[in-house]
């Protein structure tokens, strides 16, 4: 009697616990359209980043190029920043199709990144982690697909 | 005489109006729901449209196959999809199982060639417009995958120098009239590759690498022409494509195109509700990505079955990938390629969203046929049952019976014929 109530519990916690996660990630809202910005300051508060899709919108489904303008937040351009990007959709749970890279340096604090892609529609995160002399940031951009 | 009503009792009158407006305005999407008469909003369209037949690309180039649009090398690859003497058994052709007339596959849960393969056939039509070829994408052009079931043990059991001297003997004027000279294949043997049969792979490794060399350049170029027919499989517009066309153009649609209610509120859950358009998006009704979707293990297929995560491995390390030195391509028109996400547990079991075209009329579904029925792939849908292996993408739904008859009510409406170039009868160069 006591192990079926005990195994009671542990079902109904799990299945709890199940809601509360599936609950969690089916309510996420998107956060405010002032978010949505092409410029974002990083969590740090190091860096100021640009990003400049090719083109006016962002296509579904193709290859893109950006440049991705990084300077310090008191507007010194950075050249020789280690730039990794990673991101994905928050309320689907998973990443991003591609493993974009940054590919060249062009100078003045533009970096040319290739192999951006994304294969639906809805909201989408995009996180630069950056680290240089300056210190270590990560510039978080959210998009609308 | 003149209706008189004092300022005060029209201004309460307008408040209710406002008021009542209101309370219909916040009933809309209710009613949309109930009612699938309702007209469909201005994101809805957006969406409609960019499912319709008349918004696909146009053909993308393939930069790696610089035979990809040659008219002689199509004529060429329409002749060696068809030839069953390019098989170990002189009975298997491409055609074997990618039959013309069931929409280039077979309606069998694993095909069967010289042997039985590990999934399910899968249709040819569209897939010029994917970066990546077959349920893992393991490989990345159409040329490349032709070279796969040629030399797999299970489909066409031959190996490259055995198809090199089929060529020779009969296309020889067809090919060196597209790729130049012939070369000489004197003193090899009549059978080697670099396949799974020990004997044949031991007389590969005898041959000299540079005549190798020159037998795999033969045999790319068979790729390439065959990839030349593939190209122009394509589909043709469904009553689906012809309703949205209409509705978008303000016009009524020919009544035999026009949605029934259930068609219509098996559309609207698509994009809606069931979120279907999430992955099946575009005009081909594909992302042309993998996904984990908790698809249960073949039964059949005895071996496990990782998807993708195999699948990227395999098209990293393949001698005819975009970047390799049979391809026509720059390393800066492999971007597919080198922007792969290589690892992580999304790949494993990750499969590539299949056009929704045609669909129904391929039972049974998924991978390995793994589901007989429409009814049966939309309950999954709705279970949304956790994964063999890795994470399943699916959220359950939460899908009334009404609402699955309307989905597949909706399915049926994505029918239509594959266009294809006409059979060769005999080559006039
Ligand atoms: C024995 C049956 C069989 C034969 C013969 C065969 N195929 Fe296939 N085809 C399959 C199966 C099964 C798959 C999926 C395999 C996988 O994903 O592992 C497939 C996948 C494909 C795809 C990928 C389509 C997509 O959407 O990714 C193409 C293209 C294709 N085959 C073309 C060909 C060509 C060209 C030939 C002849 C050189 C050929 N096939 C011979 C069974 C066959
Ligand atoms: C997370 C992405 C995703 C979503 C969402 C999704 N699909 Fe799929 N669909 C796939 C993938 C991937 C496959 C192939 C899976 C496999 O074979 O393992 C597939 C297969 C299918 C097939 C079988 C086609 C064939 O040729 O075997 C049908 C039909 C289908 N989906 C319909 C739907 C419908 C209807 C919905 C909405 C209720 C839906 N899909 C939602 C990704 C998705
Ligand atoms: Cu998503």
């Amino acid at each position: 009697m006591r192990s079926l109530i005990r195994s009671t519990l542990a079902a109904l916690t799990v299945a709890t616990t199940a809601t509360l996660m599936t609950g969690c990630m089916m309510f996420m809202k998107p956060p405010a359209a002032s978010e949505f910005g092409r410029t974002r300051v990083g969590m740090a508060g190091v860096y100021r980043a640009t990003i400049t899709p090719a083109g006016d919108t962002i296509p579904q489904g193709v290859l893109q190029q950006w440049t991705l303008h990084l300077e310090t937040v008191a507007g010194a351009p950075v050249d020789s920043a280690t730039v990794t990007i990673d991101g994905g959709m928050p309320q689907h749970g998973h990443g991003l199709p591609t493993k974009p890279l940054v590919t060249t340096v062009l100078g003045n604090g533009d970096h040319l990144v290739e192999g951006m892609k994304f294969n639906m529609g809805g909201w989408w995160v995009v996180k630069f982690r950056i680290a240089s002399a300056a210190g270590a940031d990560t510039v978080i951009f959210n998009l609308k697909l | 005489m003149t209706p008189t009503h004092s300022p005060r009792v029209l201004r309460n009158l307008s408040a209710i109006g406002v008021g009542l407006a209101l309370g219909i305005l916040a009933l809309v999407p209710a009613l949309a729901r109930s009612n699938p008469q309702a007209p469909w909003t201005a994101a809805e369209r957006t969406m409609l449209k960019s499912l319709s037949l008349s918004s696909l690309a146009p053909l993308p180039a393939d930069h790696s196959n610089k035979y990809a649009d040659d008219a002689a090398a199509l004529r060429l690859g329409n002749l060696l999809f068809n030839d069953a003497r390019l098989s170990g058994n002189g009975q298997v052709s491409c055609a074997t199982c990618h039959s013309s007339e069931k929409g280039f596959q077979d309606n069998i849960p694993l095909g069967k060639g010289v042997g039985t393969a590990g999934r399910r056939t899968m249709p040819i039509a569209g897939t010029a417009h994917s970066p990546w070829q077959f349920w893992d994408g393991r490989a990345d052009s159409h040329w490349a995958q032709a070279l796969g079931p040629l030399e797999s043990a299970v489909e066409h059991g031959g190996d490259r120098l055995q198809y090199a001297r089929v060529l020779r003997q009969h296309y020889r004027a067809e090919y060196e009239a597209i790729f130049g000279a012939f070369p000489n294949l004197q003193g090899l043997p009549e059978r080697a590759g670099p396949v799974a049969d020990s004997a044949r792979a031991a007389a590969w490794a005898r041959i000299t690498p540079a005549r190798r060399d020159s037998i795999s350049r033969v045999y790319a170029n068979m790729g390439k022409a065959i990839a030349a027919f593939e190209r122009q499989i394509t589909f043709t517009p469904t009553r689906f494509d012809r309703y949205v066309d209409a509705e978008l153009a303000g016009r009524a649609p020919t009544p035999g195109d026009n949605f029934s209610d259930d068609e219509r509120a098996g559309l609207r859950l698509f994009i809606g509700k069931a979120n279907c358009v999430n992955c099946h998006n575009g005009a081909l009704l594909t992302d042309n990505h993998f996904h984990n979707t908790g698809v249960p293990q073949s039964q059949d297929g005895a071996r496990a079955d990782s998807g993708r995560a195999t699948g990227v491995r395999a098209v990293m390390a393949s001698e005819f990938n975009c970047l390799s030195h049979y391809s026509d391509a720059k390393p800066s028109d492999c971007g597919e390629l080198r922007f792969a996400v290589t690892d992580g547990e999304e790949l494993v079991r990750a499969y590539k969203t299949p056009s929704l075209r045609n669909a129904v009329t391929r039972a049974p579904f998924m991978h390995a046929g793994q589901f007989a029925s429409i009814e049966r792939v939309l309950l999954h849908y709705d279970r949304a049952p956790s994964a063999p292996a890795g994470h399943s993408e699916l959220k359950r739904l939460g899908l009334s019976g009404t609402e699955v008859r309307q989905l597949a009510a909706f399915l049926k409406t994505l029918v239509s014929s594959v266009a294809y170039p006409a059979p060769v009868t005999s080559y006039t160069p």
